[in-house]
Parts: structure tokens; C-alpha cells; sequence
């Protein structure tokens, strides 16, 4: 085969849709479907078969989405590799998780055609559909193109030269003192590249968290409601639901038991989902109803934990703090209008937490304000640009360039030999590379000249 | 014109540094060769600088001495100062420089190619090559005989059209005191060749009795010093020390005041001068904020009292030679031996060469050093050893030998040649090679002895030395995986210098020296056996351990290009009917006509989705 590692993608378009499509390919694609699937009732996963079952996070344990899935082993598939297809719900969050799993097996995101590219290396397609190709990596580029034109206005060239800029700056300084020893070049400055690297991983951190919270715009985000019973969580859901013109739509829940109602909380689309109340109980419909709430916790973007203001804290309130650890937690202490009785044990005191009343709206626009600020720091600021970073190959460039920029920040400051930083520099600088265009060492040569009076 | 009796494997073409190498690794790979020099006395002659090595050239010397080359040994035997650079910082980029007694260097190289089996030395200017229907047949010279070769390899140094500069006045040489080769380019541009003009530069030299080096800095060299060569035991020749000095704004006003007599300024010189070799005036003009500009004086060698100014190039007219060099403080009264000046010659453009040095335009002939835009000694003679090799392999209907970027400064070299071209006199750098961690000196001969072994270069005395070395290392890395250090069998004071005294389990020996300040000087402390090793297979696998997790980095990312480097472009691939391609890529594409895909995606201006595109119809037109 022509390739040695794996790759993945979300093979159907980003939205809203009845089904995502998360497809693989490659060596690890088998390995890969038997840690994260569950399949029901069957034993191991047999070429071209489809199986119904569930999409399971190895390392927690927690099922992600019920799913089906089909393996189809090399040669028998579209890139004549070993393929690995899962059907899960549709819609971004649940896809993206999907995908984000199989990428921590082992599989690295596919580039833009890829797959067919392997399709044809690996000899699947013959020479008539090979032009086909060519016109699809082709207009591959006339979108890079458009996007350029379009990006002319935009600023995410002249943000991506400015992180650029401090690190080739920095980096011609390095190369400069280590290729020049007989040049009387000084020792360069720790503090100034220090400070200039650092100013490109806050550039590249502020970009990032623009993605994120122009993502969190666009697409929204999912707050789970979690409690014991009766604590007032469907009337909390109808206190966030009654002002009627926060209404955006109404979606049937995807799972039976759970409710899930979309709100406009301050712009940002916000989908509710109303869980079964969890604690220790006999009953088999009751403990369904639970299984599923535990299920949706570690997809929810946060959890709202509604404890009842007017009785102690108990072990079942207990029993959902454990369920929900790791998560992004608001705890909402209901019935204010109630003497308050509650203490809260002192492990929880780093929570966020909001006291209010479903019964009569009191304290919910604290709430609302609490989960807006989870996501977007400063408020959706007029006349700011949240589409400057929107792409996730170039979220994914830069998110790799700051792993090696972090790596340089560490070993410089821990003093490990310039030329092992010089190599977190060109890493950085390459991963940049992918969104700007490439540094070449010519370049790094032509600072160092116009800086440096060379020559012996 | 008589043609000669006699029928040549290889006919070199230049007896610098890169033609002595060449020449060399022709005869000693059984090949019947001819070095032709316009001058057998001028044979590895140091034109400019009597130093070798210096950051990535000294790795470039110790590639070619593993690939059995005869640069190292020659330093070796005729240096009279050796240093390692960079010694404070990591073992990737400390590098080997030494001062050469400058007849001697020539003289010892001169013996090597009498004596060696296969090898004819003549004196003679060739002035075209004989070529026919797109291959080389011979060459021929000034006095009227044709030599037959399968193979010619042209390094003609500064030689070609060579003209010389000293202020406003200029004559033709090939060197100070050497006749040019003015018939060659139009030879070569008669076959289709684009030939360019460099320019480069070489200080006066000065006579040492009338230099004051009480009023200077000195700076000896190291001791002991450390040879270059993987094969030789012991520096044993006299060494000699270096003085600093430096340039002032007396200096730098004379220059100034002079600038419209200089050649270069005065648009006399076309060609294009190196940026990091830059004359006096150069650097007084693009730096003027630079008070002083420092210069080693370099002995020329034990028996002359010729002095080298480094970095005090100039071309400026020879009156103001004498006043600006006796601007300089303990230089007051110094007296000129061979004034200072520059020279242009011609060049063909290294894209019309393989990876291999072959032209593309015509068959069985090689350029190595100058001709291919290079500067430096070194470059030279690193394309030498590959052009001898390669020559030597074609008659023998072998594949060329080629170094990929991650294997030698010589593949890093050869590949920016082919692939970017050069638009002036190229020079190593360390920052040139991605993949420097892996390129060091130390590990040259780990890297290359193999394969100078395998082309017949190596002999098998010294394969046999590598070998057990290279098995040492082996053994010792697995020894120092399973030896542990066990904290009750260790003394107490020894945990406590080195933090180990919460130590329950043990630990390894390789987990010891990657700790930061833990080197086998510290093991051999409580480890007998380690004391027992040669000290460079000590150095070996402590860098290999300290330094895993970097090494493992580069070479991933080597094993990521691989892909593409492997990816191999037919000659006569046809780019003009391959659809999708811009017209700018498709006219790169036509001119540079990359070996392989990897060299093409280094090609400026050639996307990466031209990249993928030819990658699809070189499948396919394999398919087909």
C-alpha cells in the first residue's frame, strides 16, 4: 500500500443534517473501529456488514452517539485501504466529537481530497477518472483563491504575518549567533526573543479563542440540565423557554427521554436539553431514563446542576457532582424564594454558582449572563470579527505552530542549546507555513545579512 | 589537432579542490583518469583564505573524508592551527576550523596524485569540449591535442573568462599570477549552457615582519588539537597562533573617501559577490553605523612571513590599500606583498545540472565547485568527491550515487543547487540544512562510511575500524539500557550530588545520562566498564541519548518526506499538455525539470497543489 498512516474527516457537509458521516482510511481504520465501537449484540466486525451499536470513548468509557457502522477491508473500498464508515447523529457537535475521538486513536485529519487521492495512488480509479481529479484538487485551489481575494479585506493574513514576524525575527537572531561564531555576532538578547515569541503565542492564543467563540456563535452550544428529581429543573427549562421571543425553534429530542429546546440567549443559539433526574433507584424505566442523562453529559459544552436552595446537600446532590466531574459545571441553587438551608461542601466553592427562582424568574438573568460569559469573554462585541479565524486546517495549523511555540518558550527559558529551540522555531514557522506560504531558509539568510555585517 | 593515443574513463578538468577529489575518487574506484590544470604547480592551491572548515564546512570536510576523500587528511597533516567552533553550544552545530601552512597543503596534495594508481597529471588549458550528437567525447587544448574520455568533469574554479580588479584597473587571469581559460564558456555556451558571472575577492597579503602583534589580540588553537579525519591518530606538525585586530573610523574614512575608485562602485564589476564575504567597502557602506570591523591575521604558513588579513577583501585602487590597512592599529607600518583584488568569472546555472552532477544538456559531462555558483573550498571539493564518484559509477554502468537532505551537507548542497539555482556565490550554512540536528560531524562517518565503503572509496582497513566502532556503540547502548544504578549499592554522597536520594527502584544508566548535568564523566564515577570505551563512542551514545527525543523528531519529519522525495519524475515527463497547472508553475516545471517530487515542491513558486497534481499523473502515466 501507499500509505503508512490513517486519515479522517467528516465526509458530509457542516450543519445541521439527519446523518453525519465520519469516514477513515488506512492501516489503523480496523484497529480504530474495534476500541471506540460497541457494537450490539455481535461479536467482531465482518467486511462490507453494517452494525448498530455505540460510539464509545476508550479512555472514559462514556458512549458518545449511537451509531452505525461498516468497515470495508482493503481492496475492497474507495481508496483501497482499509475504510472504516461511521453513521452518527447529524449536527456539528456530536460529528466533531466523533471525529476528535478517532483522531485521538491514532488518525490524523485528512487534507482536502485526500481520500480520492489515495483512491487514485492506490490505483482504484483508472486514468479517465484521474482527470476528474485533478479538476477536483484543482478547484481545491480556485477556493484557496477566492478565499485569498476575500481575505484581502479580512485580516487574517496580516494577523498570521504579525505571529509570523516575531518568530522569524527571533529565529534569524538564533541562526545568525549560531552559524556566525568567528563574526563577533553577541550572544542575542533572551529578554527581546523571549518577549517577541511570547507576543506571537498570545497572537496565536487570541486567534484561536476567536475561532472558538465565532464557532460557539455560528453554531451554538449545548447546556445540559442536571439534578435530582425534583429540585426544578422542567420548570427552570420553562422559566428559560417563557420569554417567548427567545424562541428560535423547537427540535424534537433526539433520544426519547430527554428534552432538548433551542434558546437565544444574548445572540448565541443555545439548545437546552432537560435530563431524567438522577439518583440511587430500583426502578428499571427510571434507571433508562438515568443512563441516558449520564450518556449526554460529556457532550454537553456545560451543566447546569440545579441543587434545591431550601434543603441540605445531600449524597444524591453528591452522586451528580461525580457524574458530572470534568465538565464545565454552573451550579444553580433553585427556590430562592424559599429560606435558604443548603451549605455547600467546601470542594465546590471554585464553582460558579447562580441562586435563583424558577417559580417566579428571579436570578435568571444571572444565569443567562453565566452562560453566556462561559463562551465569549468579553460579550459579542460590535464591529468585531469572529470570521477572521474560521477554518479548522488553519485552526489546526495554528494550534500546532503553538505547540512548538510552547516548546520553544520551555526550552529557552530552561536553557536547552539554541539550535534545539532554532528547530521549535522552524517547526512553528512551517506550520505557519501552511496558511501564509512557506518560510524558506533563504529568507532566514536575508534577515541575517541586512542585520548583520557578516564576513570574514 | 593530434588527437591522443590513449583512451581516458575520466578526463577532469581543473586540479582545485573540487578537480583533486574528483580526480582522486575516479582513479581509486579503478577508473584510468586525467587531471588536466592550466598550472601543476598551482594544484590545491589556496587562492583566498589558508584555512579549512568552519560551521557546516568542516561538516562538509568530515563527509568527504567518510566517503574516503582526501581533503581531512591533508588538513590534517598540514594544519598548523586547529579549533573547534561553537563548543558551548550543542554537538549539531560545533564545527572544526584549521589554519593550513598553504605549501604544504598543495604540496602534499600533489603527492597524493602522483602516486596514486590510475591517475595522469598534465599541464594544459582546455579550450572546448569535444561533443557529439549531445555527448561528451573529449576535450581539447590550447596546444592543438584532442584527449578522448567517456566522462569529462569540468571544475574550472575562478578560471573562466577570469578578469581581475584592482581599483579602476583590470587584466585577465585566472587568479592572481595565473593565466585564464577565456575559450571554455563559449564552448559551453555553443551546447545550449547559460553561463552567468560571479564575482568574488581576496585580501592583500602582508608581510609579517612589518606587523607590530605586540599591540594584538592573540588566539591560539586548541590543545590538543582535534583532527579531522576519522583516520587520522594524532596532530603531530608545529601549531602556530592567530592575532585580531581591527578596522577604526580612520579606516573606514580612507575608504570611504576612495569609493569612486573602486571597481565596484564605479560599476566596473557585472558580477554578483557573496553577501556573507562581502569586501571592506562593502561592509563600510551597508554598515555605517559599525564602529570597528575585526580581522584575524592568519599565518599563511611555518615557513613564510606572508600574513592572510581575514575579512579585509578589497578592490579598491592599491594606494589606498596601503593607507587603509595601515590604519589599522599595530599595522602602522606594514608593508604589502600581493595587493588585494577581485575577480569575475563565469558560471553555468546549477539548474541545468542533476543530483548527480551530470549536465542534462549533455551526456557524461560534470561540473563540480565554481562552475555550479559555489564559493568556498569545501563546496568544492564535497562536489568533487560526488562528480568523481558519479563519473566513475557511469562508466561502470552503475546508478549515481546520490545523498538525500537528511543524510549529508553534501545532499543539502547539491539539492539547493538543482533546485533553486543560484543567483550568487553560494555558501553552507548550518540554517540550510532542516534536518541539522541529525548532520553532524561527529555522526559523518555513521552516516557515510557505509556508502564510501560500498563505492570503493573506503579501504577495508578503515571499513573494518568503522565497523567495530560502530558495533561498540551498539553494545554499549543496549548495556546501558539494563545496567541499573540500585540507590543500596550506591554511596549516599553520590545520590545526594545528583538529587537521586528519594530513589527507591534504580535507575538505568541511559535514564542517568539524559538527566541535564549527567555525562559519562559523572558515570565513570561508579561504572568501571564505561572507562574501558574509546572516548568517541562515549560521545556518540551520550549525544544519541541525550539528545533522543530531537533526533526522533527529525527523523520523523524525514520519514514524512520520504514520500516525496522517493517520488521520482521521468526525464521526459510532459508538462505542457498536463492539465491544470498555472502557466508560471508549468514554465518552472519546464526549466528546472525536478529529479523527483520532493525537488519539485522545493522549486519557489510551485504550489503544493501542483505538487499533487503531478503526483497523480506520475501514477498514472506508471499505471499505463
Amino acid at each position: 500500500m501507499y500509505h503508512k498512516d490513517t486519515i479522517a474527516a467528516i465526509a458530509t457537509p457542516v450543519g445541521e443534517g439527519g446523518i453525519g458521516i465520519v469516514r477513515v482510511s488506512g492501516v489503523g481504520a480496523g484497529g480504530i473501529a474495534s476500541r471506540i465501537f460497541r457494537a450490539r449484540g455481535s461479536g467482531g466486525l465482518e467486511s462490507h456488514r453494517f452494525y448498530y451499536g455505540e460510539i464509545v470513548d476508550p479512555g472514559s468509557g462514556l458512549v458518545l452517539d449511537e451509531a452505525m457502522v461498516v468497515v470495508m477491508l482493503a481492496p475492497r473500498s474507495y481508496t483501497r485501504e482499509d475504510v472504516l464508515e461511521i453513521q452518527c447523529h447529524g449536527g456539528y457537535l456530536v460529528v466533531r466529537k466523533v471525529l476528535e475521538l478517532v483522531l485521538s486513536q491514532g488518525a490524523r485529519l485528512a487534507d482536502p481530497g485526500e481520500f480520492t487521492k489515495r483512491a487514485f495512488l492506490n490505483g482504484r480509479i483508472d486514468l479517465l477518472q484521474a482527470e476528474a481529479v485533478i479538476e477536483l484538487i484543482r478547484s481545491k485551489t480556485e477556493t484557496a483563491l477566492s478565499l485569498a481575494q476575500h481575505q484581502r479585506e479580512g485580516f487574517l493574513s496580516n494577523r498570521i504575518n504579525a505571529v509570523r514576524d516575531g518568530i522569524f525575527k527571533s529565529l534569524a537572531l538564533i541562526e545568525a549567533y549560531i552559524d556566525f561564531p568567528e563574526d563577533d555576532i553577541l550572544l542575542p538578547d533572551n529578554d527581546e526573543i523571549k518577549s517577541s515569541v511570547r507576543g506571537s503565542f498570545e497572537r496565536i492564543e487570541e486567534l484561536l479563542e476567536g475561532f472558538r467563540e465565532g464557532r460557539v456563535i455560528r453554531e451554538g452550544v449545548s447546556v445540559l440540565i442536571a439534578g435530582k428529581p425534583n429540585v426544578g429543573k422542567s420548570s427552570l427549562l420553562n422559566t428559560l423557554l417563557r420569554e417567548k421571543r427567545a424562541i428560535v425553534t423547537s427540535v424534537p429530542g433526539t433520544t426519547r427521554d430527554i428534552i432538548e429546546e433551542v434558546v437565544n440567549i444574548k445572540g448565541l443559539p443555545v439548545t437546552l436539553l432537560d435530563t431524567a433526574g438522577i439518583r440511587e433507584t430500583e426502578d428499571e424505566v427510571e434507571q433508562e431514563g438515568m443512563r441516558l442523562t449520564l450518556e449526554k453529559i460529556p457532550l454537553a459544552d456545560i451543566v447546569l446542576v440545579v441543587v434545591d436552595g431550601s434543603k441540605p446537600f445531600d449524597d444524591e446532590d453528591r452522586l451528580i457532582m461525580d457524574a458530572v466531574s470534568g465538565c464545565t459545571v454552573i451550579l444553580v441553587l433553585n427556590k430562592s424564594d424559599l429560606q435558604r438551608v443548603v451549605q455547600l461542601p467546601d470542594d465546590l466553592s471554585d464553582l460558579k454558582v447562580v441562586s435563583i427562582s424558577a417559580r417566579d424568574g428571579e436570578g435568571i438573568d444571572e444565569l443567562r449572563e453565566a452562560i453566556f460569559s462561559m463562551f465569549v469573554r468579553e460579550g459579542i462585541i460590535e464591529g468585531r470579527d469572529y470570521t477572521v479565524l474560521t477554518q479548522v486546517r488553519h485552526r489546526d495549523a495554528l494550534a500546532k505552530a503553538k505547540v512548538h511555540i510552547a516548546s520553544f518558550l520551555d526550552g529557552f527559558g530552561r536553557g536547552v542549546g539554541l539550535e534545539f529551540s532554532a528547530l521549535d522555531l522552524r517547526d512553528a514557522l512551517g506550520a505557519l507555513g501552511e496558511i501564509t506560504g512557506e518560510t524558506t531558509p533563504d529568507s532566514i539568510l536575508d534577515e541575517i545579512f541586512s542585520r548583520f555585517c557578516i564576513g570574514k | 589537432m593530434v588527437i591522443y593515443d590513449k583512451q581516458y574513463d575520466i578526463i577532469v578538468v581543473g586540479a582545485g579542490h573540487a578537480g583533486c577529489e574528483a580526480a582522486l575518487a575516479g582513479a581509486r574506484m579503478g577508473c584510468a583518469t586525467l587531471l588536466l590544470s592550466i598550472n601543476l604547480d598551482a594544484i590545491a592551491l589556496m587562492s583566498c583564505n589558508p584555512a579549512i572548515g568552519g560551521l557546516a564546512k568542516g561538516h562538509l570536510v568530515r563527509e568527504i573524508d567518510a566517503l574516503g576523500g582526501e581533503m581531512g587528511k591533508n588538513i590534517d597533516e598540514t594544519g598548523i592551527q586547529f579549533r573547534t567552533l561553537n563548543t558551548r553550544k550543542g554537538p549539531a552545530v560545533r564545527a572544526s576550523r584549521a589554519q593550513a601552512d598553504k605549501q604544504l597543503y598543495r604540496l602534499r596534495m600533489k603527492r597524493v596524485l602522483e602516486n596514486q594508481e590510475n591517475l595522469s597529471m598534465k599541464q594544459g588549458e582546455v579550450t572546448a569540449l569535444y561533443v557529439e550528437e549531445g555527448v561528451v567525447l573529449g576535450v581539447d587544448t590550447r596546444v592543438g591535442v584532442r584527449f578522448m574520455g567517456k566522462t569529462v568533469i569540468l571544475t574550472t574554479g575562478t578560471f573562466l573568462r577570469g578578469l581581475i580588479h584592482v581599483g579602476l584597473t583590470s587584466y585577465a587571469g585566472g587568479r592572481a599570477g595565473d593565466l585564464p581559460a577565456d575559450s571554455l564558456s563559449a564552448s559551453l555556451i555553443a551546447q545550449g549552457f547559460d553561463v552567468g558571472r560571479l564575482k568574488t575577492g581576496t585580501p592583500a597579503r602582508l608581510d609579517g615582519r612589518t606587523i607590530d602583534f605586540s599591540k594584538l589580540e592573540i588566539q591560539h588553537g586548541d590543545d590538543p588539537p582535534v583532527p579531522f579525519s576519522f583516520s587520522t591518530g594524532k596532530i603531530v606538525r608545529q601549531q602556530l597562533p592567530c592575532h585580531i585586530a581591527y578596522t577604526n573610523q580612520r579606516t573606514h574614512d580612507i575608504i570611504r573617501a576612495n569609493l569612486d575608485r573602486s571597481p565596484l562602485y564605479g560599476g566596473l564589476i557585472e558580477g554578483v559577490g557573496p553577501r556573507y564575504c562581502p569586501s571592506i567597502e562593502d561592509k563600510v557602506v551597508r554598515f555605517p553605523d559599525k564602529e570597528r570591523h575585526q580581522t584575524f591575521l592568519e599565518p599563511e604558513g611555518l615557513d613564510t612571513v606572508e600574513i592572510y588579513p581575514s575579512g579585509l577583501s578589497t578592490s579598491l585602487p592599491i594606494d589606498v590599500q596601503y593607507a587603509m590597512y595601515r590604519s589599522i592599529e599595530g599595522l602602522e607600518s606594514v608593508e604589502v606583498m600581493r595587493p588585494a583584488y577581485a575577480i569575475e568569472y563565469d558560471y553555468v546555472d546549477p539548474i541545468q545540472i542533476r543530483s548527480s552532477l551530470e549536465t542534462k544538456l549533455v551526456r557524461n559531462l560534470f561540473h563540480a565547485g565554481q562552475i555550479n555558483g559555489t564559493s568556498g573550498y569545501e563546496e568544492a571539493a564535497a562536489q568533487g568527491i560526488l562528480a568523481g564518484i558519479n563519473a566513475a559509477l557511469r562508466t561502470k554502468g552503475r546508478d549515481p550515487l546520490i545523498l538525500g537532505r537528511g543524510e549529508a551537507y553534501i545532499g543539502v548542497l547539491i539539492d539547493d543547487l538543482v533546485t533553486l539555482g543560484t543567483r550568487e556565490p553560494y555558501r553552507m550554512f548550518t540554517s540550510r540544512a532542516e534536518f541539522r540536528l541529525l548532520l553532524r560531524e561527529d555522526n559523518a562517518d555513521l552516516r557515510l562510511r557505509e556508502k564510501g565503503y560500498e563505492v570503493g572509496l573506503v579501504g577495508e582497513e578503515e571499513y573494518a575500524r568503522f565497523r567495530e566502532k560502530r558495533n561498540m556503540i551498539a553494545e554499549e547502548m543496549n548495556r546501558i539500557r539494563g545496567k541499573r544504578l540500585i540507590p543500596s549499592e550506591t554511596e549516599r554522597s553520590f545520590l545526594e550530588e545528583f538529587g537521586l536520594a528519594d530513589l527507591h527502584n534504580g535507575i538505568s544508566y541511559e535514564q542517568l545520562l539524559r538527566r541535564n548535568e549527567f555525562t559519562y564523566h559523572e558515570l565513570m564515577r561508579i561504572d568501571g566498564q564505561s572507562a574501558c570505551l574509546p572516548a568517541e563512542v562515549r560521545e556518540q551514545v551520550e549525544i544519541q541519548v541525550k539528545y533522543q527525543g530531537y533526533i526522533k523528531r527529525q527523523l520523523d519529519q524525514i520519514e514524512r518526506s520520504s514520500k516525496l522525495e522517493n517520488s521520482r519524475i521521468p526525464e521526459d515527463f510532459d508538462y505542457v499538455t498536463l492539465a491544470g497547472l498555472s502557466s508560471e508553475v508549468r514554465e518552472k516545471l519546464l526549466r528546472f525539470r525536478p529529479g523527483t517530487l520532493g525537488q519539485a515542491s522545493r522549486i519557489q513558486g510551485v504550489t503544493p497543489a501542483a505538487v499533487s497534481i503531478l503526483a497523480i499523473a506520475i501514477r498514472a502515466g506508471r499505471a499505463r
